[in-house]
């Protein structure tokens, strides 16, 4: 079979799953549904592993295959296929998507085992999984679109996930409407790009672009503006990435899922995808790459104060993400997408471990609550230090190379874009010491009174069932989380789906370390072969230099937590007091839900009620009540002739007909 | 004899018929009424289908006659039904369609 045939397999299975758990979920009794959803998304990663075998065995020339169901619509220059494009970038993505999914299905078999939503959950899971694999398969801009509104709409089904919870559906309205900004820019771009090139095919549209604009025309830049609202939205850059936080409302494995390792990547793969666009417009490219730069330096200060855990990572995946786009917009595309992919393994790897803490907490998410769980709990430790070590860029850790990849390019592309490398380091000091202010703060110190009872007894600490975010009582039916909670030390398939990430977390930066080999880069050339940017390659020197820089940098910042959060603690005290503005500026997270509040929602509903008021109360209103009163009053004078006498209406019929007659009569005489 | 008679005769027929729907009370004398104005039309289209020498009038006059039968059904129907519910028959009381 060719690497097409695989690819419309991976497509095939999670949503077969999706369906075949949908429609039984009377019969699926235990836990039947979550293995079925973990089977369906497995051999999906087995079909996009055959779709890699055979896409290699192709000459590198050859390795851009696309694929047609059925046409869509055939008709006035329209040509819009149901067609994928099978290349390594897409293949890259589906290992990523398809292999990561596949462990967070096993963990949350586990995590969600006692939820009353279970089946629902596993149908969702599998959907979302089926739209992100569309989204990267998709062979033009019209099938992308119907994986990214897919997509939008996963996320909002699994982010209200516990319905009855109003936190919770109103989190899931937050992200589908920000998602939606996103669409709407996205359509509109498709719309240019078809208006200016005539076709929707991302091959052809890549063939004609370099002939159709002059480099920085307007149109080019506008149609890559609008590319970048919708990539914003989805990957939660400035200014729409208010929803990201919020959106930890779901279960733990949907943010491992949605927030961490796909959903939001997918505005990195979309602005690696339409490389050749963006080379022909590097005003936009240079809007991008700034805007990730200021996401990764507010989305790391934020991190830095909040304290919820789960929010914690949340920021920091968007600071991650911020590194990422800066990397695929300034021309690293490679170590973009390698970072994609290390971040993919420890960022959900630090989810799983979050969501067992939380377990072990019973929900509670404060981590100023949290300490001592390192006896309690000690493979959850290991595993949130492995994570955090890594999303730290401890040196030989899989963060470690990937980060400072995209650093190093920067400073190797030189000119303004040494900003990056400088700004980045500062980035990754911050990132340093809030990822480790998590393990200092859970891991280390006295126990507290859950890690003592779970250390002695062996049980979960039972507490009243709550909304953690508004303390509101709760039960544990359907839309409310389950009555139990599981932790990863007594879950088998927790601990598998654990141990696997932790060991490509560690060691996944194997596939890329300068000098040694280049693994990503080679296999993803076919893609990136007619970029000038990509060419642009970093000396081996070059990049152990900064290396050096990127990991004495993570141990400098391990060491201030360290400072701040175990030697002494009473420090972190003074710093709030002394700079208090300062504190509370980030706690309000740079006021940017504030701000949108002030600069988009008041003035719409200010229009709305203005509309109201006036539009709809008097000349909508004022119409129709000013027909009502004509017909009416029309209407009052025509029913005196209407008494109910049937003479009286034969007498006006007949002395109708007799004056007609005597008139025509008359007239014609 | 001239045509002009039987014309004459129609509309007197016709007169009285119409006179007749609307004096009276009775829904049955109305519907006889209706009939006599019906065949006063049928008269006068005999009439001239014989000055002409045309048989058209007589064929539309019989057509008439068709209709009228119908008419008389439905009508009869309603008299009948008005009846059996005791309402009164006369058409002054019967007032329900008043607007």
């Amino acid at each position: 079979m060719s690497a097409t045939t695989y690819a419309w397999l991976v497509l095939l299975f999670p949503l077969g799953g999706s369906i075949v758990i949908a429609l039984g979920y009377r019969t699926w009794s235990g836990r039947t549904a979550g293995w079925i959803g973990t089977g369906a998304i497995a051999l999906s990663f087995v079909n996009a592993i055959a779709a890699f075998v055979q896409l290699q065995g192709e000459p590198a020339k050859a390795r851009h295959l696309t694929s047609t169901l059925w046409d869509y619509a055939n008709a006035a220059g329209l040509d819009i296929k149901l067609g994928i494009l099978v290349d390594p970038l897409s293949v890259f993505m589906i290992l990523v998507v398809s292999g990561v999914s596949m462990l967070i299905h096993l963990y949350s078999v586990g995590y969600m085992g006692s939820d009353r939503g279970y089946t629902r959950f596993f149908s969702y899971l599998n959907f979302f999984v089926f739209s992100m694999l569309l989204l990267v398969l998709a062979g033009n801009f019209v099938l992308l679109i119907v994986g990214w509104a897919f997509v939008g709409f996963a996320s909002y089904a699994l982010i209200s996930f516990w319905y009855r919870r109003a936190t919770a559906t109103g989190a899931g309205m937050k992200a589908f409407v920000i998602n939606v900004v996103g669409d709407v820019g996205l359509v509109f771009a498709a719309i240019l790009i078809f208006r200016e090139l005539g076709t929707f095919d991302y091959l052809e549209v890549f063939d004609r672009a370099p002939g159709g604009f002059h480099t920085n025309e307007w149109t080019i830049v506008a149609i890559c503006l609008l590319i970048l609202v919708g990539a914003f939205a989805k990957s939660a850059q400035l200014p729409l990435h208010t929803w990201l936080p919020d959106a930890m409302e779901g279960p733990t494995p949907v943010s491992a899922l949605i927030h961490a390792a796909t959903m939001v990547t997918a505005g990195v793969y979309l602005i690696a995808r339409t490389h050749p666009l963006f080379e022909l417009a590097p005003t936009a490219a240079d809007i991008a790459a700034f805007t990730g730069l200021a996401t990764l330096l507010v989305a790391g200060s934020i991190a830095l104060v909040v304290t919820d855990l789960k929010r914690i990572i949340a920021y920091s995946t968007m600071s991650q993400i911020g590194y990422m786009v800066v990397g695929v917009s300034i021309g690293a595309y490679s170590a973009g997408l390698f970072h994609l992919m290390t971040h993919a393994f420890f960022k959900a790897l630090l989810f799983m471990a979050a969501g067992s803490v939380i377990a072990a907490m019973a929900n509670r998410q404060d981590i100023d609550r949290m300490s001592g769980f390192g006896r309690a709990m000690t493979f959850t430790s290991v595993m949130l230090i492995i994570g955090s070590l890594a999303l730290a860029g401890f040196p030989f850790t899989s963060g470690f190379f990937s980060k400072d990849a995209i650093l190093s390019y920067a400073s190797t592309r030189g000119g303004m874009y040494e900003i990056f490398t400088v700004l980045g380091y500062v980035g990754a000091l911050m990132t340093a010491i809030y990822s480790f202010r998590i393990v200092f703060r859970v891991v280390a110190g006295e126990p507290c009174s859950e890690a003592e009872e779970l250390a002695e007894t062996g049980h979960v600490v039972h507490a009243e069932p709550e909304n953690p975010a508004t303390g509101d009582v709760e039960d544990t039916d359907v839309g409310f989380p389950g009555p139990e909670h599981h932790i990863a030390e007594q879950a088998p398939t927790m601990r598998m789906a654990m141990g696997a990430l932790a060991v490509l977390a560690l060691i996944g930066g194997v596939l890329q370390i300068p000098g040694v080999d280049d693994a990503i880069t080679k296999f993803l050339e076919p893609t990136f072969e007619d970029s000038a940017l990509a060419a642009i390659q970093p000396s081996v020197g070059d990049e152990w230099r900064d290396l050096t820089i990127g990991g004495a940098i993570a141990v400098v910042g391990i060491f201030m937590a360290y400072l701040l959060y175990v030697a002494r603690p009473a420090s972190t005290a003074v710093l709030v007091r002394r700079l208090r503005p300062l504190h509370t500026f980030l706690v309000n997270k740079w006021y940017f839900d504030e701000l949108i509040d002030v600069a988009i929602v008041r003035p719409a509903l200010a229009v709305g009620s203005f509309c109201n008021r006036v539009f709809e109360r008097l000349v909508v209103q004022g119409l129709v009540a000013g027909t009502v009163d004509v017909v009416r009053g029309a209407g009052g004078v025509v029913r005196t002739a209407q008494s109910g006498f049937v003479r009286s209406y034969a007498l006006l019929l007949i002395g109708g007909f007799t004056g007609l007659g005597l008139y025509f009569l008359l007239s014609s005489s | 004899m001239a045509v002009e008679w039987y014309l004459v005769l129609s509309a007197l027929l016709f007169a009285v018929g119409a006179g007749g729907v609307l004096i009276r009370r009775s829904p049955l004398v109305i519907l006889l009424c209706l009939e006599l104005m019906l065949n006063a039309g049928n008269l006068a289209l005999v009439a001239f289908s014989r000055m002409l020498g045309n048989a058209d009038g007589q064929v539309f006059a019989l057509v008439v006659m068709v209709v009228a039968a119908c008419e008389v059904v439905v009508g009869l129907g309603l008299i009948v039904a008005i009846y059996r519910r005791r309402l009164p028959l006369n058409v002054d009381e019967l007032r329900g369609l008043r607007g």
